[in-house]
């Protein structure tokens, strides 16, 4: 396991480096401009000279170099800097966004605590509901409570998160007023009274998507139990007269756990990618609500930065995931 | 629309029994019959698609004028109007009947691209082990592709020279299809080779290896039916997906034509008219939640259906 | 006892209330919320409308314009006139005096070193300034002393309130950006974000695309303003949910574009939190023409380029046949409300500019298909399309990704079919649409569609520069890399010479005569551009909020010294 996990760490590198070049290419050749917000009142030589300072009118592999110089080496300097005093990134460009230029690693600082909170206690809140609602189901299919369950999943992802989010904006915020519309990131927790405050402004957007994680995880959960309730380990864990309890959370469940764990692993980096819709509707200003705002005004630096965070977070965790597969059906080898 | 669900239903063929195919198939029939919610959604699921295919010839309002029109803005239900009336004016039950055409079939047939895909990726990846790593690495990498620029890529690529080959109307259809397969198998892909991974070391499949069968005989005999189960959830989750997917297309100018609606669509655009008129938004809102509680226990049923030990009893 | 004295106090602190809007900070906390967010607070590195507004509560120009479009002045004594000397008899300079005394909100004095400064940051190539536009024909910026700002232009400028007035061109402090003039101009991120000014407010927190926490400025010259001691703007989200913010829950002051439908203004309005209020500018939402033919058929390069003039539109009955069916008084019902005016004119305003042309504001049907009759169009297979010579009298209508244009487009392909002309419809994503991108084909500005439609205006009351995109040399062509703002490739040399006159006309009634005969040249006689709608900014403001008044040639928050907590 040891020597897989060191081989997929060194294809990753490569690999890595690949889908940086797609990214790009990919985000370059997309049609928009950096200026497209920029009011028709601006004539096109002064445009000219707008795309001319921010550098965009390089070829894209001298840009694509630049970039891949700043990310793995000014970046890191800068950072260690920071750390420990030195001035290895002394009047070295870091990498600026176009649109706000200011460098992309401080808004990215800026933002993720943002999305860790919000998104990240939705996706537990979500797999914590998940989890039992899938397990109690299968155990009782087509049980009341299952019937209700997938109801519940159903509804859950049928109805897209713009329009969940908005109806409960209506019927929170507007009618019973019990919660804001806008997430005040300039918050702090300090004392009992500003925590409340910040559990109130989570409270929507964490409803809104909790409910459409434990939607999908849910049904992952409930059909992979229910593939196992009839195996033939079952019937003999059963026959061998094991506690009811035990045959279901510790035999069924390990052995459900594979599809779940991959529905799992895919999403953790969809949490720092940000639920785009979500964050955006709320105000939540964090990195999906950054990445879309690239994207809409083709800030390429930004996109560029913020997709290979992504592509990183996915390698890994998809790694991660094909290590849990060993651990839980330890028939399953590798090399 | 008819044979896309024809499809569907047929799709897991490759499991019945080979040795006595009539029996087994009317087997597997009179279980998915005995579950009543398989036969519900295939109800449910029925009347959407003769609505959508057969209400348009039944209900024809005749076109009013500009004029006209503005006099019934904003219509609650009524005789005349039974689902109310939009913005300018237009019959609602007319626009959801053409919208679902649409979205059912982009629905479906983007599904089963995206399903077919997921899963022979998922397949080929997880039972050689020689394909494993390329096949995942460039999972990965369509699952980090900024999903938005790909779109608008495509578009810009492929959208006039598909539009010229095949028209407009079918072009734009291709495209968006495309576009929505093309950027959602990757979940089910991984999900599949996972299970993968673990059914190829079962005893089973050690047994039909060990005696000479064929990799192609393993994975179609003894593989592809023991991972049907969270292929159909990923299934129902993709129908839903792909009929929103379509609504996000229509707002970078993917879609089809702005005068063409589709139930996202509608949903999307009865969004800032939610607090004065809600049931712009019920209407489309309660046919997308329809179709994809019917595809889910369809899915529910077929899977019943298909496990003999189940079917057994 | 206690309590007594705190009633006391509270009763002596309620009976105060109405003065305290005459003391600095005493309103407490101002909140307005944007639907796009703020990216940075210097308005010459980023066109962006909200940014600019944004930076208006920091930034200050010398002089700016009131909601009538006169001269207001902001730093200076007085506004420099022909009269009072100011500016010089042959149009060839203007000198500004700054108050005495002004001081940045650092402490520091102003002083006419930074007025040179600024243009200096503005006029470098290097720098990528946005604004260059407020600095065209400025020959030089010189301080004739430490108060006075003497421009000299390279011709004689009629309208010589360009430079220095209004918020796109505000004074920077030299102090503050001396390191960053030209191609450093990008990498100065703390003076980008937070810019020492002399406005009411001073930045004290910035999240890109995300808040702009402010303060008080203690330097600000009227000690007695503003009345809130701290301003915060929130961005992101959509119109619709900062109308929500400011009109239903309350939770903000201010919001700004909150263009809704109609219906859902009086909705929101009957909450009785808060109100709309419009500001009228110049912004027409118009379909445009292409003269030149966009058939995919032609090489690309020659497509949608001069050499090949339209096969229907080149026709004017039929483009006036095409004004005719419009019924505009519905478009504004629908898609703006109070919120917008029919109208004829790329120039609706300011009065004294618009032509007093109305003769389209009539739908006229009959009228229309008389006109597709006499041109030859008329339809004789009997499908319901109008035909001339085996081709169909069918458009191609293109527009950007938006529920109201979306709503229009449907509309006027209803109109258009009574009148026997087929029409195919495309919305576009507006960051494609407007980003100019030369290898897309979906731009405005390459017109591969027979129609097309979106709102521009002019951003000064004088419109010349506005009226000068209509000149031959303006459309875009592949030689132009598909840039350029005559969109309609428009090209009559009466035009252009109309339009040099403009520029040498230094009479202010007449100046206002040609812009009217100009704009009538691409509207009434040549049906070039079919304007629809005069429309206006949304935006709203809760009852709690005193003093705003809403402007269209300035900042929308030009006079946000004088807001006030209503109580």
């Amino acid at each position: 396991m040891l020597t897989f996990t060191l081989r997929r760490l060194l294809v990753a590198i490569p690999t890595l480096l690949f889908i940086s070049l797609i990214i790009f290419l990919l985000v370059d050749l997309a049609p928009g401009s950096p200026l497209s917000d920029i009011p028709l009142t601006v004539p096109p030589d002064v445009r000219q000279r707008m795309i001319e300072a921010l550098g965009a009118d390089q070829p894209v592999f001298v840009r694509y170099l630049l970039w891949l110089r700043q990310f793995f080496w000014v970046e890191p300097a800068y950072l260690l800097d920071g750390w420990l005093g030195t001035s290895l990134a002394e009047g070295e460009q870091r990498i600026l966004s176009w649109q706000s230029r200011s460098p992309v690693f401080t808004v990215i600082g800026q933002r993720l605590p943002q999305t860790l909170t919000v998104i990240g206690t939705a996706y537990l809140l979500g797999v914590a509901i998940a989890l039992p609602i899938g397990i109690y189901s299968a155990y009782r299919q087509y049980s009341m409570f299952d019937q209700f369950g997938t109801l519940f999943a159903m509804i859950g992802f049928s109805v897209p998160t713009f329009f969940s989010g908005t109806l409960f904006i209506i019927i929170f915020a507007v009618w019973l007023g019990w919660f804001p519309t806008k997430y005040d990131t300039q918050l702090s927790v300090t004392d009992w009274a500003t925590f409340v405050e910040q559990l109130r402004q989570m409270a929507l957007p964490v409803m809104t998507l909790g409910l459409a994680n434990a939607a999908v995880i849910s049904r992952y959960m409930r059909s992979s139990m229910l593939d196992n309730m009839t195996q033939d380990y079952v019937r003999t864990a059963r026959a061998k007269g094991m506690p009811e309890r035990t045959v279901v959370l510790k035999h069924v469940l390990r052995n459900s756990m594979i599809p779940v764990v991959t529905v799992i692993a895919l999403g953790i980096p969809s949490i720092f990618g940000g639920a785009i819709i979500t964050e955006n509707l709320f105000g939540v200003n964090g990195i999906g609500a950054a990445l879309i705002g690239a994207i809409n005004a083709s800030d390429l630096p930004m996109v560029q930065t913020l997709a290979f965070i992504f592509a990183v977070l996915i390698v890994a965790f998809n790694l991660i995931a094909d290590v849990l597969y060993g651990l839980l059906d330890p028939r399953i080898r590798y090399d | 629309m008819t044979d896309i669900s024809a499809q569907q239903t047929g799709g897991p063929q490759p499991t019945s029994k080979p040795e006595k195919p009539a029996s087994a198939r009317s087997a597997i029939w009179a279980q998915f019959r005995s579950h009543k919610g398989a036969v519900f959604g295939l109800a449910v699921l029925g009347f959407l698609v003769l609505a959508v295919l057969i209400g348009p010839w039944i209900w024809h309002p005749e076109k009013l004028s500009v004029a006209q029109a503005m006099k019934v803005r904003n219509q609650p239900p009524s005789l005349q109007f039974p689902l109310g009336t939009d913005q300018l004016g237009r019959d609602m039950l007319q626009r959801m009947m053409q919208a679902g055409k649409v979205s059912l079939a982009v629905g479906f047939v983007a599904m089963i691209i995206a399903i077919t895909f997921g899963t022979l990726i998922g397949v080929l990846a997880g039972y050689f082990r020689r394909l494993d790593g390329p096949l995942m690495r460039m999972t990965d990498m369509f699952l980090a592709l900024p999903l938005i620029p790909l779109l608008l890529v495509m578009v810009m690529l492929f959208r006039d020279d598909i539009a010229r080959t095949m028209g407009p109307e079918l072009g734009a259809f291709s495209l968006i299809v495309f576009a929505i397969g093309i950027t959602s198998w990757m979940q089910a892909a991984r999900i599949v080779r996972g299970e993968v991974l673990a059914l190829k070391e079962r005893e089973y499949v050690l047994a039909a290896r060990s005696i000479g069968a064929a990799p192609h005989r393993i994975i179609l005999r003894h593989i592809l039916p023991n991972v049907v189960s969270p292929v159909m959830v990923a299934a129902t989750l993709g129908v839903a997906e792909a009929i929103i997917t379509e609504s996000v297309l229509s707002f970078l100018g993917l879609g089809f034509p702005p005068d063409f609606p589709t139930w996202g669509r509608l949903l999307f655009d009865g969004l800032q008219y939610m607090q004065l008129y809600p049931e712009r938004v019920i209407w489309p809102g309660l046919a997308i939640s329809l179709t994809v509680l019917s595809v889910n226990y369809i899915g529910d049923g077929l899977r019943d259906a298909l496990d003999p030990r189940i079917r057994g009893r | 006892m206690k309590l007594r004295t705190a009633l006391l106090g509270a009763a002596a602190a309620f009976a105060m209330a109405p003065a305290a809007y005459a003391e600095r900070g005493a309103d407490g906390e101002v909140k307005l919320t944007f639907p796009q967010a703020v990216s940075i607070m210097n308005p010459y590195l980023s066109g962006g409308t909200k940014d600019i507004y944004a930076s208006s509560m920091v930034l200050e120009p010398l002089a700016g314009l009131d909601p009538d479009g006169t001269l207001v002045p902001k730093l200076v004594t007085e506004i420099p006139t022909l009269e009072n000397g100011g500016v010089s008899a042959d149009l060839m300079s203007i000198t500004w005096k700054l108050i005495p005394g002004l001081l940045w909100s650092d402490g520091t004095p102003v002083t006419a070193d930074d007025a040179v400064f600024t243009a200096a940051y503005c006029m470098d190539p290097a720098g990528g300034c946005a604004q260059a536009t407020k600095y065209d024909g400025v020959a030089s910026v010189e301080a004739v002393d430490a108060s006075t700002i003497k421009i000299t232009f390279t011709a004689p400028k009629p309208n010589p309130y360009n430079t220095f007035v209004g918020a796109l061109s505000p004074l920077l402090q030299k102090a503050q950006f001396a390191a960053c003039q030209g191609a450093a101009a990008p990498t100065c991120t703390d003076q980008n974000s937070m810019p020492v000014g002399t406005g009411p407010f001073k930045v004290t927190g910035f999240t890109v695309n995300d808040t702009v926490s402010m303060e008080a400025n203690p330097n600000y010259r009227d000690p007695a303003k503003p009345a809130f001691a701290t301003a915060m703007i929130k961005g992101g989200g959509d119109a619709e949910s900062s109308a929500r913010a400011v009109m239903e829950t309350g939770e903000f002051d201010y919001a700004w574009n909150t263009q809704i439908p109609p219906d859902s203004q009086a909705a929101m309005t009957a909450a009785g939190k808060g109100q709309f209020v419009v500001a009228f500018g110049t912004l027409v939402e118009r379909i445009e023409m292409n003269t030149t033919d966009p058939s995919p058929d032609l090489p690309e390069g020659e497509r949608a380029t001069a050499k090949h003039p339209h096969p229907i539109l080149s026709d004017i009955k039929v483009r006036t046949a095409l004004s005719k069916a419009i019924d505009r008084s519905i478009l504004v019902e629908v898609g703006y409300g109070a919120g917008g005016n029919p109208t004829c004119n790329v120039i609706p305003a300011p009065a004294a500019w618009a032509s007093d042309n109305t003769g389209c504001l009539t739908q006229d049907i009959e009228g229309a298909k008389a006109l597709l009759d006499e041109a030859g169009w008329t339809d004789t297979d009997g499908d319901g399309i109008r035909d001339k010579d085996g081709k169909k009298l069918s458009l191609l209508y293109q527009t950007t990704v938006n529920p109201i244009r979306q709503d229009f487009q449907a509309l006027v392909k209803d109109w258009w079919s009574e009148i026997g002309v087929e029409t195919e419809l495309k919305a576009i994503d507006p960051g494609v649409f407007f980003g100019g991108d030369a290898g897309s084909p979906d731009t405005f500005q390459k017109f591969y569609a027979d129609v097309e439609m979106y709102a521009n205006n002019s951003d000064s009351p004088d419109p010349e520069s506005y009226l000068g995109q209509y000149q031959c040399k303006n459309a875009p062509r592949p030689e132009t890399q598909w840039q350029g703002e005559n969109i309609n490739r428009f090209c009559d040399p009466a035009y252009d010479a109309k339009f040099a006159e403009l520029q040498k006309t230094t009479d202010l009634a007449t100046r206002q005569t040609l812009a009217k005969q100009l704009n009538d040249m691409v509207t009434k006689d040549s049906m070039t551009v079919i304007p629809l709608v005069h429309r206006g900014t949304l935006s709203a403001h809760s009852n709690a909020l005193g003093g705003v008044r809403i402007n269209s040639w300035d900042s929308e928050l030009w006079n946000v010294a004088d807001w006030f907590r209503v109580k």
